[in-house]
């Protein structure tokens, strides 16, 4: 068992890093360094913690174990079950990395021109607030996090998105705050029937409300609160109607954190909590869930082929790869839901590419309309070919990151439901069609007018992201890193919401 | 005559239960004394140091109340009409701080609106006083008593600014309703001792307990009746319509006044009747609190979302709020008590300092309220609108800040109680107004600056903004003190 201090540093650099750009009353260049600096420390230190983390672990007398590492617990407020928790598994692991990861890309890659310290310091305080949502074993304190991450959300969005910027946010604040009214009364009506029924103090921590005795009745109500509040995040079809405004009003950096790591936030939500803490009411509402992820692939497929801005397309796209996770963490098997904590990262990484791929054409061009751009790759080819690599993971072409994900999944959850895994199927062609299609229309033919004139990707951008093709090749080639240290924590969840012990 | 007078016995007095109700009224006898003596107007100075020393007095000395509850547990004093417990003591002790805060907000504010005189002052503790005796009453006609003293004084404090006609509009308007709302209340007082037979909670308590009452017509029409009055009071909607007006109409620091030391007293005093003394009689008064957390949390927030005047909308977002503190009456339990008691606690700062910045931005002659004056005020002074959005985040119940723990306390309590759908439709509530306090704190950072201008910070006022905004973080990140402390309380009730 490690030391939970990496955690508690984890979630207070960024906060230093904030709170030293606004005390100092940082120039734009001071703030930029403060802020890659902590974002970057951020980064080596959940590289340690993810080397470091070890699967299993016995607790107390050695009867019980857990799949948690850098664990502590501090009750703050009994009465109210508040607590201080923190501690990782192998789910949330790899999604703390990868929010580190995220937002170090996008505070020096996504080169927005209004820039400004506060900028910076809201990044960082989302940061915090994501880390601190995945990083912890209390669902009161997940909570307080996922709420949080509101906040920063939303000035981003509102203070530096394009011309509607606002109505963006407000739709994405007031869905998502809708959704949390559920999320928060499903959360405190578990608790207090754990508090009914074992007694003692008012408690959030999972491992408790986890033993917690629910009739199915009731589970299924408290599981569609939950699928509204963390279907609106995801988003799942038919709650997706603010993101693809909000993604394509963001700025780069805004859009890569939304879809990234906010979206996550959501799936990570459905199974932890949706399928960790209620499996009474999975037999209920399994086949809904399964259909509506099977839609949410159809439909953001189709949306994305008719987008007419390449923004939206990657939104949409977003969406239909939800679908396959949210199929995944639904299917009941542990190597669907494996495959959909590894689409979970392998996503957040390639949709953080090409958002900041179309921001670098943004930034040459003005515009990520489709029908204004063309023939891309006669003088950028460069850029060209980093995008081909990114889309190509997208699309799950074996040898990528996205193939391997995909495959789990669908694997998975066709030996348990084989008709929607087939229906899901046809979704990764329509990626492959829709997001060719668009690559075809803005990188081929003819370089007309200021097409012509851009300038290939610069050094800066090259590096940025070169961590990212890293990843999309080393984990399409080689995934059993991170599957080692996820499966024992989806083998956790799997056999404790499948009570008769299967495991497909 | 004199051997008959001599004859009536008086009642034992445990002084200390009612030092902080004496202290506020004795505060208010010396300014009242040394105004009538000195030939010049008392100056500003002086009032403000003894209000401040007063309520600093107060909050003092509920340490030693405390100390005595912890010690003999909850006691009665002068023939059972006051309460001495821990629930009174920490709303006594809230009442304390929110007297200081509201006096040093009015010491800046009455230098620039050329107010001069003790009198403000006086008023101000002398109704705290009521809301005091609200809180500690274990009596029916206590109660009454200390709802009028509130109330009387808060008629003058709203007329107060005299060169506003919209002031004593609003005076005019509250006087009115209130008197009504007051004759209501008072009825409903008649019918439930008709009903159960004395005025007394504690009486009234154990006659419901030990007797079954086959047509409680009566008693169920009083405590609708006093319900109906301390919904008035708090601004419950349907009986919600006189607050914005007078909110807007009072000048800026009283509304503050009113929006936080009413609410506690009459919180208080609310609990203390329906839940305290007519608890056996829950099937009566839990619909009709109900129907109210229904409407107040709802129609707060809704018609909160079309405000254009800054007064007007923090009107409506406290109908919303005491719905949610309404909330913890409706659990009608232990937790329920403990968690309306943490809200009314941890709202007072923030609201004073809320209205504290309204009175800074609104400016001489209050023509600052429009919500364009608030247009980048953080961009013009980053302190200030720091503060200010940090206070309406807690209001609007943001992630840590008390303003979350509040709302999650009752909602904890209600989903308890068996009302998970009440706490879906508050949360519904809460959902529509974080839209608009946070439209509203978008615009404190938007780049165009709209009609607002530079506000000056006087130095009092200021200490009242930043107390306000770093508890409503402090007790947001570290809620267990002031948690555990309205936890314990309910105890200690009667």
């Amino acid at each position: 068992m490690h030391t939970s201090l990496w955690l508690s540093l984890l979630l207070v650099i960024p906060l230093a890093g904030a709170a030293l750009i606004v005390g100092l009353r940082a120039s734009d260049h001071l703030a930029r360094v403060i802020g890659i600096t902590a974002a970057a420390l951020e980064l080596a230190l959940t590289v340690v913690v993810a080397l470091a983390y070890r699967a299993s672990h016995t607790v107390g007398s050695g009867s019980t174990t857990t799949v948690f590492d850098f664990t502590y617990r501090k009750v703050l407020a009994p009465s109210l079950g508040v607590a201080y928790d923190v501690g990782v598994d192998g789910i949330s692991l790899f999604l703390v990395a990868l929010t580190a990861l995220v937002i170090l890309l996008a505070l020096v890659g996504a080169n927005e021109s209004r820039r400004t310290p506060a900028f910076v310091a809201w990044l960082l305080v989302l940061m915090t607030a994501t880390i601190g949502a995945f990083a912890t074993r209390d669902m009161l304190s997940f909570f307080l996090f996922f709420e949080l991450t509101l906040i920063p959300s939303y000035f981003l969005i509102a203070g530096w998105g394009g011309s509607q910027r606002a109505a963006a946010a407000l739709k994405f604040f007031v869905y998502t705050l809708f959704g949390s009214g559920f999320l928060l009364v499903g959360m405190v009506y578990i608790a207090v029937r754990h508090q009914h029924v074992f007694g003692g103090d008012l408690t959030f921590a999972m491992s408790a409300l986890k033993e917690t005795p629910l009739s199915s009745g009731v589970a299924t109500w408290i599981m569609i609160g939950f699928l509204i509040a963390f279907g609106i995040k995801s988003p799942i079809f038919p709650l997706h109607t603010w993101s693809p405004l909000a993604y394509a009003e963001a700025p780069i950096a805004g859009s890569m954190v939304l879809s990234a790591l906010l979206a996550k936030l959501g799936t990570y939500g459905l199974l932890r909590f949706a399928v960790g803490l209620l499996p009474q009411s999975l037999d209920n509402v399994r086949p809904v869930v399964l259909t509506l992820a099977v839609i949410g692939i159809l439909y953001g497929s189709g949306l994305a082929a008719v987008s007419k801005e390449l923004k939206k397309v990657v939104a949409y796209s977003s969406m239909a790869q939800v679908g396959f996770i949210v199929l995944g963490i639904f299917a009941g098997s542990q190597i669907a839901t494996s495959g959909a904590v590894l689409l979970m990262f392998n996503h957040g990484v390639i949709t953080a590419g090409l958002f900041l791929l179309i921001g670098g054409i943004e930034r040459r061009r003005g515009t990520s309309t489709i029908s204004a751009l063309s023939g891309l790759q006669g003088p950028a080819p460069v850029l060209a070919a980093l995008f081909t690599v990114v889309m190509l993971a997208s699309i799950g072409l074996p040898g990528l990151s996205g193939f391997v994900s995909e495959l789990l999944v669908l694997l998975g959850s066709f030996n348990a439901h084989p008709w929607w895994a087939v229906v899901a199927t046809t979704g990764v062609i329509f990626a492959a069609l829709y997001l060719l299609w668009a690559y075809q229309r803005v990188f081929h033919g003819e370089a007309t007018g200021e097409n012509a004139s851009i300038p290939d990707a610069t050094t800066a951008e090259r590096w940025v992201l070169a961590p990212i093709i890293v990843l999309v090749v080393v984990l399409g080639v080689y995934p059993a890193p991170l599957l080692n240290k996820i499966n024992p924590s989806t083998h956790a969840i799997v056999s404790h919401s499948t009570p008769q012990g299967v495991s497909r | 005559m004199i051997a008959k007078v001599a004859q009536l016995a008086m009642p034992s007095v445990h002084y200390l239960a009612i030092a902080p109700i004496l202290v506020l009224l004795g505060g208010s006898l010396i300014l009242m004394f040394v105004t009538a003596m000195t030939r010049a107007r008392v100056s500003a100075v002086v009032a403000t140091s003894v209000t401040v020393v007063t309520a600093a007095s107060a909050f003092v000395l509920a340490f030693f109340q405390w100390r005595d509850v912890s010690i003999h547990g909850s006691t009665t004093t002068l023939a059972h009409a006051i309460a001495l417990d821990g629930f009174g003591v920490l709303a006594s002790a809230a009442i304390a701080l929110g007297v200081g805060l509201t006096a040093l907000v009015a010491h800046d504010w009455a230098h620039r609106a050329r107010v001069v005189g003790a009198e403000f002052h006086i008023l101000v503790l002398a109704s705290a006083s009521g809301a005091m005796m609200m809180a500690q009453a274990n009596d029916l006609i206590v109660i009454f008593l200390g709802l009028e003293i509130l109330s009387i004084g808060l008629y003058v404090l709203v007329a107060f600014d005299r060169h506003r006609s919209g002031s004593a509009e609003a005076a005019l308007k509250y006087f009115l309703l209130g008197g009504f709302a007051s004759a209501i209340f008072i009825y409903g007082v008649a019918l439930t001792y008709g009903g159960a037979g004395s005025t007394n909670l504690s009486s009234i308590a154990y006659f419901l307990a030990h007797n079954f009452i086959l047509q409680p017509g009566v008693l169920v029409a009083g405590l609708g009746l006093m319900l109906v009055g301390f919904a008035f009071k708090v601004a419950a909607v349907p009986f919600h319509v006189w607050s914005p007006d007078v909110y807007e109409g009072a000048p800026a620091p009283v509304t503050g006044y009113m929006a936080s030391i009413v609410k506690v007293g009459a919180f208080a005093a609310v609990l203390r009747v329906i839940f305290g003394a007519l608890t056996t009689q829950s099937e009566s008064w839990r619909p009709l609190v109900w129907g109210l957390v229904v409407l107040s949390t709802l129609v707060g927030a809704a018609v909160a979302l079309v405000q254009r005047n800054i007064k007007r909308l923090l009107a409506y977002s406290s109908i919303s709020q005491a719905g949610f503190m309404l909330l913890g009456l409706w659990s009608a339990s232990p937790s329920g008590v403990a968690g309306t008691l943490y809200y009314v606690v941890t709202y007072l700062p923030v609201v004073i300092a809320t209205f504290a910045v309204v009175t800074l931005v609104g400016g001489e002659g209050e023509t600052g309220h429009d919500l364009d004056h608030y247009r980048g005020l953080a961009r013009r002074q980053p302190l200030l609108g720091a503060a200010l959005a940090v206070l309406l985040l807690s209001q609007a119940g943001a992630p840590f800040t008390t303003g979350f723990f509040a709302k999650f306390a009752v909602i904890t309590s209600a989903v308890d109680a068996g009302g998970s759908w009440l706490a879906v439709i508050a949360m519904v509530a809460a959902a529509i107004g974080g839209f608009f306090y946070v439209r509203l704190v978008l615009s404190l950072y938007s780049d165009d600056e709209g009609s607002g201008v530079r506000v000056a910070v006087p130095r009092l006022t200021g200490l009242v903004v930043a107390i306000g905004s770093i508890s409503a973080v402090l007790f947001g990140v570290w809620p267990g003190p002031i948690a555990n402390l309205a936890h314990h309380v309910y105890l200690l009730l009667p």
